[in-house]
């Protein structure tokens, strides 16, 4: 446990590199990687948890950078979409039409990744329930099924 | 063709999957301030008073306004709508303050302490209820609003903000050579676009009077139009700019928060000032998509030759009108589908109502009033026992028939109905029966739909496209269309590589809009972009040929019409080893002796919509666009008849493209518009309390479709050319969505063997339909 009152600088793990930030303890951690850290790569979309425009992965898992805050992050792996260099999906998503506007696109390949790490061999049940955390309103979810599939052998 | 009708990916594709892609919320600027709106809790009450003492005295607040601040009336159509209320509010989310504020915190904070003294006053929710005589008025003033178009006829004294008629042929004689006449009523909810991206924007006034403006929108030009008009300002002096857009579907054609950001920045003393809508202010304060409220008779002779179609639609626009009145346009303009019938009345009208307003969405009206018709249709075979499919093909819109407005229609700009039904007939397997009961209670059955879709714009709406060569012999590319999503500014690089010839890696551009370097775009909607802004570019290359051929022409030593081009070479047609590359024409061209003539050479297209006309105000007679793309598609379900639920298998579609330039992004494009056309058909309402709050204001109880609940798509193309589009490719990005929830409640009606005349169509719906709502 620890008590944080007013403005305070912590130092955040971001995409392996210890990035100072000066929080407040209300700060959710979707505006601190986006205010402070210029990693917009992760979207505002319902501030809710209901979209998962602003899924980062934490210690690989994925999880909605709106519902937690700042200082929840410390002494964690943050991973944002910017960490992702040359990651099989992002091939996939480009290869599969999986996007179109691209604003949820984050997200959703944040779970995608963190889901082919985790669930190497997922099925069809497994895939769907990781990727109803997110909401793309552009494509019809077919492209993102097929994306997902060609990185994940036996789904 | 080498890039046209390839598979090409979009040039910010990479941008996309790397958190690269910049959108209007991403430009984040130390020292910008925040403005946070307060909305009304009432759908219809005076405005008593409003104090903003408390607010004014929250840490790091700069300004609080209210309607009092803003002495102006905005609309696309009709000027009817403050940008902060005046008076009283017409809907639940209306704006009615707005605080500005070091940080968004402090902004949201002092608006929680404005105090509103409210006296309401008598709510009206239906458009039906909305044009008695003895409704309560939402607009007292209709009659005092200014137009922005010539051609609107708001009715004074009543909630009517506009009345379109169609009078084609004679319906005494329609009647009389009818055998069977079905009637039919239908009510269609409103429902949201749910973009990604919630609109948001910026704005400064540098000390000069320069007004920036970056907002999420798909009509940048209409915003400096309009600020500059409203706020008396030299259009030159309101720059606006739209980087990638987060998703549009209709919603962000209209100006909303922009005005605000301007408002706020204005009483900031300029500085730059951010405003984002949250997700329920998304959804309830700003404009949705209209519910409808239709009447259909249909007239027919036994063997299923339709004579006669008599249509009222009452759109509910809510409380402003916004584009509503060119939504009943467009409704009217098409109210009979893509058939041949020559007796037509229709009546289109925008009516008032103390709902939220309303503006364009996908589809633009189509897929409301073609649930209607389509549902009729449906039900005039059951009269008269004859196969759905056929009655459409039979009565398919053909050349040489003419549509409701009287334009005759030819193979180009129609394309073909019969060719889309019949491949859907196969992709379907039609043939196997519309309703199959697979044992246990489950049926299995098939639902179908026509469509069609015209653009609507205006008479003279305008596109461009500027085109500069580097010094390598690559373009870049420059219009005025915003990329919401379509990956139309992909589309227009095709269109320009294969005009040059050339690679289209060697087209460069630009992603963004801004108004002071961008050709004007009208707008990016309508399913226009290809044709208007494709048009523009093939002009703008045209340009680019005839400079090249001309300057080619001294170095090559030979007349200019002995010229060609292709592969970034200006070459003798006669003798191709004779040429010039374009680098070394581009930026001019230099003698050995250091001699130099021309400069860069840059190329203009523009373009401008032709023989269109306004409708006649009596009988509606006249050309609302270019040309129609028409279609048909499937949705089949398997439906429970124990407890009502259903799954949905298969949905299709077969669109006549004219010509599919892209086919990954065409297909995308029309799974994508039938994902949401699922989405209107099975679970999307917008959901209201007695006093006429909204209720389902978040994506938790508002619900959209999700991965895992979508069926099978099926998707094919027919390609008959419309002349005078580039490569002759019709708009289609809407079009997806149009019969989708037509099919659906045919599939469910034959399935359930009861009638689905509501949106959406839940196993609840079904069950009260089925039962008459009694366990």
């Amino acid at each position: 446990m620890f008590k944080l009152e007013g403005k305070n600088v912590i130092t955040l793990t971001v995409n392996g590199e210890k990035r100072d930030v000066a929080i407040e303890p209300a700060d959710i951690l979707l505006t601190v990687l986006r205010d402070q850290l210029g990693l917009t790569g992760a979207k505002p979309g319902c501030l809710n948890g209901d979209c998962g425009a602003c899924t980062v992965l934490i210690d690989g898992w994925p999880v909605k950078s709106c519902l937690m805050l700042a200082a929840e992050a410390m002494g964690h792996q943050i991973t944002t979409i910017e960490g992702l260099k040359n990651a099989p999906i992002q091939k996939a998503f480009v290869e599969n039409w999986g996007f179109q506007c691209g604003y949820c696109t984050s997200g959703f390949l944040m779970v995608c990744h963190s889901l082919a790490a985790i669930h190497p061999d997922a099925d069809e049940y497994v895939m769907e329930e990781w990727l109803q955390s997110n909401i793309c309103r552009c494509t019809s979810y077919e492209e993102i099924r097929h994306a997902i599939r060609s990185i994940i052998t036996s789904a | 063709m080498k890039t046209i009708g390839f598979d090409t990916l979009r040039k910010e594709a990479w941008d996309k999957v790397t958190g690269r892609a910049i959108y209007t919320g991403d430009e984040i600027k130390a020292g910008t301030l925040h403005a946070r709106i307060l909305i009304s809790p009432h759908a219809h009450a005076n405005i008593k008073s409003i104090d903003t003492s408390e607010a004014l005295k929250v840490s790091g607040v700069k300004a609080v306004l209210t309607g009092q601040d803003c002495a102006v009336r905005i609309g696309s159509i009709l000027e009817d709508r403050p940008p902060l209320a005046v008076g009283k509010v017409r809907h639940f989310g209306e704006p009615v303050a707005l605080a500005v504020a070091f940080s968004e915190r402090a902004a949201a904070e002092a608006v929680n302490k404005i105090k509103v003294e409210y006296v309401p006053l008598p709510e009206v929710f239906t458009p039906s209820e909305a044009v008695e005589s003895t409704a309560p008025l939402v607009h007292e003033n209709l009659s005092s609003y200014k137009k922005a178009v010539s051609d609107v006829y708001p009715e004074p004294n009543t909630n009517i903000a506009e009345r379109v008629k169609i009078r084609k042929g004679d319906m005494a004689m329609g009647w009389a050579e009818s055998e069977v006449i079905i009637e039919a009523s239908f009510q269609l909810p409103k429902s949201d676009h749910i973009a990604m991206e919630t609109r948001n924007a910026k704005a400064e006034i540098l000390p000069d009077g320069e007004v920036i403006i970056t907002t999420s929108s798909q009509a940048p030009f209409t915003v400096k139009k309009m600020i500059s008009q409203y706020f008396n300002l030299e259009e030159g002096k309101v720059v606006v700019k739209t980087p990638l857009v987060g998703g549009g579907f209709g919603g962000k054609a209209a100006m909303t928060l922009e005005i605000l950001a301007y408002l706020a920045s204005k009483a900031v003393n300029g500085q730059a000032v951010k405003i984002a809508y949250t997700r329920e202010e998304d959804i309830v304060s700003a404009p949705g998509s209209i519910g409808l409220e239709a009447k259909v008779k249909l007239g027919a002779t036994k063997d299923g030759c339709l004579k006669a179609v008599e249509m009222t639609c009452l759109l509910d626009s809510g409380a402003y009108a916004d584009i509503g009145p060119r939504m009943a346009k467009a409704i009217a303009v098409d109210c009979t589908g893509p058939y041949n019938v020559e007796h037509v009345c229709c009546d289109s009208l925008c009516v008032y109502t103390n709902r939220p307003y309303a503006t364009s969405f996908r589809g633009f009206g189509h897929e409301s009033y073609t649930f209607c018709m389509e549902r009729s249709l449906d039900k005039l075979a059951q009269t008269l026992s004859m196969d759905p499919f056929d009655l459409r093909l039979k009565n398919a819109i053909l050349p040489g028939s003419t549509t409701p407005t009287m334009v005759t229609s030819t193979t180009s700009n129609t394309g073909s109905l019969p060719a889309c039904l019949e491949r859907l007939k196969s992709l379907i397997n039609w043939g196997e029966g519309s309703r199959i009961e697979l044992g246990n209670g489950i049926v299995r059955a098939k639902g179908i739909s026509s469509l069609w879709k015209t653009s609507d714009l205006p008479t003279d709406a305008i596109s461009g496209a500027l085109l500069t060569f580097n010094a390598d012999g690559s373009i870049n590319l420059s219009s005025g269309a915003v990329e919401c999503g379509p990956g139309m500014k992909t589309t227009l690089a095709q269109i320009l590589a294969e005009t040059m010839k050339m690679d289209l890696s060697r087209i460069h551009v630009k992603l963004d809009v801004d108004t002071q370097v961008c050709p004007e775009h009208y707008k990016t909607v309508a399913s226009m972009t290809t044709f208007m802004a494709g048009r523009a570019v093939q002009r703008a290359a045209e340009d680019l040929i005839r400079q090249l051929k001309s300057l080619g022409a001294v170095v090559l030593k030979c007349p200019p019409e002995d010229l060609d081009v292709a592969e970034e070479k200006v070459y003798q047609r006669h003798d191709p080893l004779k040429f010039i590359p374009f680098k070394d024409l581009v930026h001019g061209y230099q003698y050995p002796d250091g001699q130099s003539i021309e400069g860069q050479i840059m190329g203009r297209g523009s373009f401008i919509m032709s023989n269109l006309t306004t409708l006649n105000k009596d009988t509606g007679k006249g050309v609302a666009g270019p040309a129609w793309a028409v279609g048909a598609q499937a949705v089949e379900v398997e439906f429970d008849t124990k407890d009502f639920s259903y799954r949905l298998i298969h949905a299709a579609t077969v669109i006549d493209a004219g010509k599919v330039l892209n086919p990954k992004t065409a297909r995308g494009l029309i799974t994508g518009g039938m994902c949401m056309g699922l989405g209107l058909a099975t679970r999307e309402a917008f959901e209201y309390g007695d006093q006429g709050e909204m209720l389902n204001t978040s994506l938790r109880t508002y619900k959209v479709m999700h991965i895992g609940q979508e069926p099978v798509y099926l998707v094919d193309f027919i390609e008959t050319p419309q002349i005078n589009a580039p490569f002759g490719a019709r708009g289609l990005a809407e079009h997806g969505i149009i019969g989708i929830p037509a099919a659906l409640a045919n599939a469910l009606s034959a399935a359930a063997q009861t009638e689905l005349d509501q949106l959406p169509i839940t196993p609840e719906t079904i069950w009260q339909a089925k039962t008459g709502g009694k366990i």
